[in-house]
């Protein structure tokens, strides 16, 4: 046991770094990357001419200097150990909670999809939203407690991430919310959300038992990771289409339409005309019919 | 007079009277006004019903003068810079700005909103509910046929006055629905493009639309509303209002009280009711917040975008019907034009007709005062609770979405349940009903014949026993009987005899037979298997 998760978590870390370098560089393969790079171009040039070695000595120190300082905090022997640790521990819970349906490497199998590629983003999101593991087979998974702790998630997230590419977890903070633009976020989220989550963000029915869910109970970070990742139905809104910016924004909008009262009285579950129908046939017509018996009642007396 | 040491006996003046005094030397009212005063009104608590739908209409003029003082009725773009911080910044209509001003920067604009959109949807909401207790008690027959078509046309305008409004602030939800107002226009076939082109003078959305809308809204409806009102209730005067069978009511008198004071004071009453009853749910319950749906912009479109109430069961239809288009003779004819424009043409033209429909077809042409319970006229009840139904599988339907995802049901399954609810439920709702009154009919005539059960059950010396009856106490209303005695009428089999040819005639006749045919199993009929045998 202890053999077999070193084995197969280095197995597929290899091709997918190869497939993926133009897009989205793992970032434990890259540092291994530039040293051999640089230790190359060193190599020969010493050898040959004096005068250009100095020049290319210069350049390959500073070129390795500033890559060593831009991806340091990855590229650190502990960490490297850590999120490698992380993988191993990451794939021990694939396995149990997983693989069943998406297969023992991640490749999908008839009831599940294949996870390669899909990233991090999309772990997190699925775990962490409780939909993912699935309770039951059903048109769509639901939102419920998240069974993983946010340790469990996130080793999860990283094992999922070694087999190859995908959206990294966004970082949302509470600074960048405060500080975006909420009217900007609100004519984007009418554009791009409404269609299907209701302009209220209450969500709504797709075909055959499909829907695009509530959005009361998701989180900042959830939200992000939908657009970046588009579960099921939702198409994937990537940083071409939104901006981070523009992405920020839009879950600014969305925190600010769960967290805050609207003004008005008791908002129906703000799902428009349909409940305010029903109140007025209930309380309104219901209530005066009763004043009306009330009222004729009284008058036999 | 009184200067002269006044007798004791003789009251002073009221102010009341001396005001009174003075119009009539004047205008000459007092005969007038005592005899209205002394009118009679009769008492049951479903003539009440009517009334809410005046109150609303009174809440919904002294709201909506107030909401004129600052709506602006204008396409005009503008940059929002009120006090709503999600859409500071962000383009729209004056409109729509307005709205949001009445909303959030206006005192009490918002709760006079609220209770204005409230009103409005109890205003249709008790027009609907009296309508069914005019049509079940059978109040529309003859001489009162004029009032219900005159009810009929402020059901309609009513609706038109309730989308209008709805479509005034010109957020995502009234551009929606404007949006798919359009497009019935489009759809008619020939005349469809001119009439999307005259009335949003150009390409949808137009750009003076809004201000022909508020005319529409505040003026032109509002004023045939109250005219119609007018009318509604001047014959209602003049006709006397029916009364339901009971002691001492005929077809030529009114047995209630009268104007003043207890009927004045009774519907004052009632009014203030009806107002605490709006402006609790305006205080109380959101509606239509125009600042989460966001400004107007053709090409967004939310989700679960629903119309008010009353034009639901028109979106149920479009949701229903399968895309069938028509296409030849140089025209397309859209699937959306069947469920939105000939479907309710069709509805409100029967709704019409009605009162004319079955006195042709029951060949019943006498004058009526007394009204009937819904068991006494077997086949109107079944009617209108087919109706009903038909009614109610087009309005669930139109929410069928919200209603999906609340109960987690697949969409898919609520439209074919809508689509084949709409063909078969209508007729078991006829079935039912109809099996109903006449049960309730067989029930009546045998506590007529037998007398009511006591509880009491005594053995008999051969050893059976039997419940004891006691005779109904109150005896029959001084009027003849109505159910059986209508529907016998000799006019009634008689109908198409003479007069038509062919085929009209025997189609003629087969309804009639329809209409009449509880008669056929006769008086005694429903009656006597179960009455007959079993004590």
């Amino acid at each position: 046991m202890t053999e077999t998760p070193d084995t197969p978590s280095d197995m597929p870390s290899d091709p997918p770094s190869e497939t993926s370098s133009d897009s989205a560089p793992s970032k434990v393969a890259t540092p291994v990357a530039t040293t051999k790079r640089s230790a190359r171009k060193r190599g020969p040039s010493a050898r040959r001419r004096r005068r250009s070695s100095a020049l290319v000595l210069v350049f390959g120190l500073l070129a390795t200097g500033v890559l060593w300082t831009m991806l340091a905090p990855t590229g650190n022997a502990a960490q490297t150990a850590d999120a490698n640790e992380a993988v191993r521990q990451g794939r021990a819970l694939y396995l149990q909670g997983c693989s069943s349906c998406h297969g023992l490497v991640g490749g999908g199998s008839p009831s599940g999809p294949s996870l390669v590629g899909v990233g991090a983003a999309a772990v997190d999101f699925q775990v962490s939203s409780g939909r993912m593991p699935l309770a039951a087979p059903a048109a769509q998974a639901d939102r419920k407690p998240p069974i993983y702790s946010a340790t469990q998630i996130d080793q999860l997230a990283a094992y999922v991430a070694s087999l190859g590419g995908g959206p990294e977890v966004p970082k949302v903070t509470d600074k960048d919310l405060s500080e975006a633009d909420l009217a900007q976020g609100g004519e984007l989220f009418r554009a791009n959300c409404a269609s299907c989550h209701t302009a209220t963000g209450q969500g709504a029915p797709l075909t055959y038992g499909k829907f695009a869910p509530s959005l009361s109970e998701a989180t900042p970070k959830q939200v992000v990771e939908a657009m970046r990742t588009g579960p099921e139905s939702m198409p994937v809104f990537g940083d071409r289409q939104l901006s981070d910016e523009d992405a920020v924004a839009v879950t600014a909008y969305i925190k600010h339409m769960n967290e805050t009262t609207s003004p008005g009285g008791f908002s129906l579950g703000k799902y428009g005309p349909v409940p305010e129908g029903l109140l007025a046939m209930l309380v309104g017509i219901g209530g005066l019919l009763a004043v009306c018996l009330w009222i004729g009642a009284r008058q036999k007396v | 007079m009184t200067t002269a040491s006044p007798p004791e006996f003789v009251k002073r003046p009221t102010p009341v009277r001396k005001a009174n005094r003075a119009i009539d030397e004047r205008f000459g009212t007092q005969a007038g006004l005592r005899r209205n005063l002394n009118k009679v009104f009769p008492d049951h608590w479903s003539f009440m019903i009517g009334e809410i739908a005046l109150y609303s209409f009174i809440v919904l003029l002294l709201t909506g003068i107030y909401l004129t003082l600052f709506f602006d009725p204008s396409n005009t773009e503008v940059i929002y810079h009120g006090s709503y911080v999600p859409l500071k910044g962000v383009e729209m209509s004056r409109a729509y700005a307005s709205t949001l001003d009445i909303s959030f920067d206006t005192r009490a604009g918002l709760v006079f909103r609220q209770i204005h959109h409230w009103a409005a949807l109890i205003f249709v909401a008790s027009i609907v509910v009296h309508l069914f207790r005019v049509f079940f008690t059978g109040a529309y027959r003859k001489p009162r046929e004029v009032n219900w078509l005159i009810g009929v046309g402020l059901l309609i305008l009513a609706i038109l006055e309730g989308f209008a409004g709805y479509s005034l602030p010109d957020d995502l939800l009234s551009g929606t629905g404007l949006r798919i107002a359009a497009s019935i226009a489009q759809s008619i076939p020939i005349i469809g493009t001119w009439a999307s082109f005259l009335v949003f003078n150009g390409e949808f959305p137009g750009d003076n639309f809004l201000p022909r809308l508020y005319v529409i809204h505040i003026l032109l409806v509002p004023g045939v509303l109250l005219a119609l009102i007018g009318a509604h209730m001047g014959i209602l005067w003049h006709q006397k209002h029916t009364d339901f069978p009971g002691p001492g009511k005929t077809e030529h008198n009114v047995v209630g009280h009268r104007v003043f004071p207890v009927f004045a004071v009774k519907s004052g009453g009632f009014f203030m009711m009806v107002f605490a009853m709006l402006a609790l749910l305006g205080g109380l319950a959101q509606i239509n917040p125009i600042w989460l749906f966001g400004p107007y912009d053709p090409s967004n479109v939310s989700a679960a975008s629903q119309p008010d109430w009353y034009i639901g069961f028109l979106d149920g239809s479009t949701r229903l019907m399968p895309p069938w288009e028509f296409r030849g003779l140089g025209h397309t004819i859209p699937a959306v034009f069947w469920p939105t424009a000939v479907l309710p043409g069709i509805l409100f033209t029967l709704l019409a007709l009605y009162p004319f429909l079955e006195a042709r077809f029951t060949g019943d042409t006498k004058s009526y005062n007394l009204l009937q319970r819904p068991r006494e006229a077997p086949t109107r009840t079944a009617l209108g609770a087919m109706s009903i139904s038909f009614y109610l599988v087009l309005w669930i339907s139109g929410g069928n979405d919200v209603i999906a995802k609340t109960f987690s049901i697949s969409l898919n399954a609520m439209t074919w349940s809508g689509r084949i609810g709409l063909i078969i439920v209508p007729p078991i709702a006829y079935a039912i009903t109809k099996k109903i009154c006449l049960s309730l009919q067989a029930k009546d005539a045998e506590v007529d014949h037998h007398g009511i059960e006591t509880g009491i059950i005594r053995q008999l010396p051969s050893g059976e026993f039997v419940e004891d009856h006691r005779p109904k106490p109150s005896p029959v209303p001084d009027h003849p009987q109505v159910p059986n005695d209508r529907f016998a009428l000799p006019s009634a089999n008689g109908h198409g005899n003479g007069e038509g040819k062919g085929l009209a005639r025997r189609a003629g006749k087969a309804v009639s037979g329809f209409f009449v045919e509880e008669k056929e199993t006769g008086p005694g009929g429903p009656s006597t298997p179960v009455g007959g045998g079993k004590h």
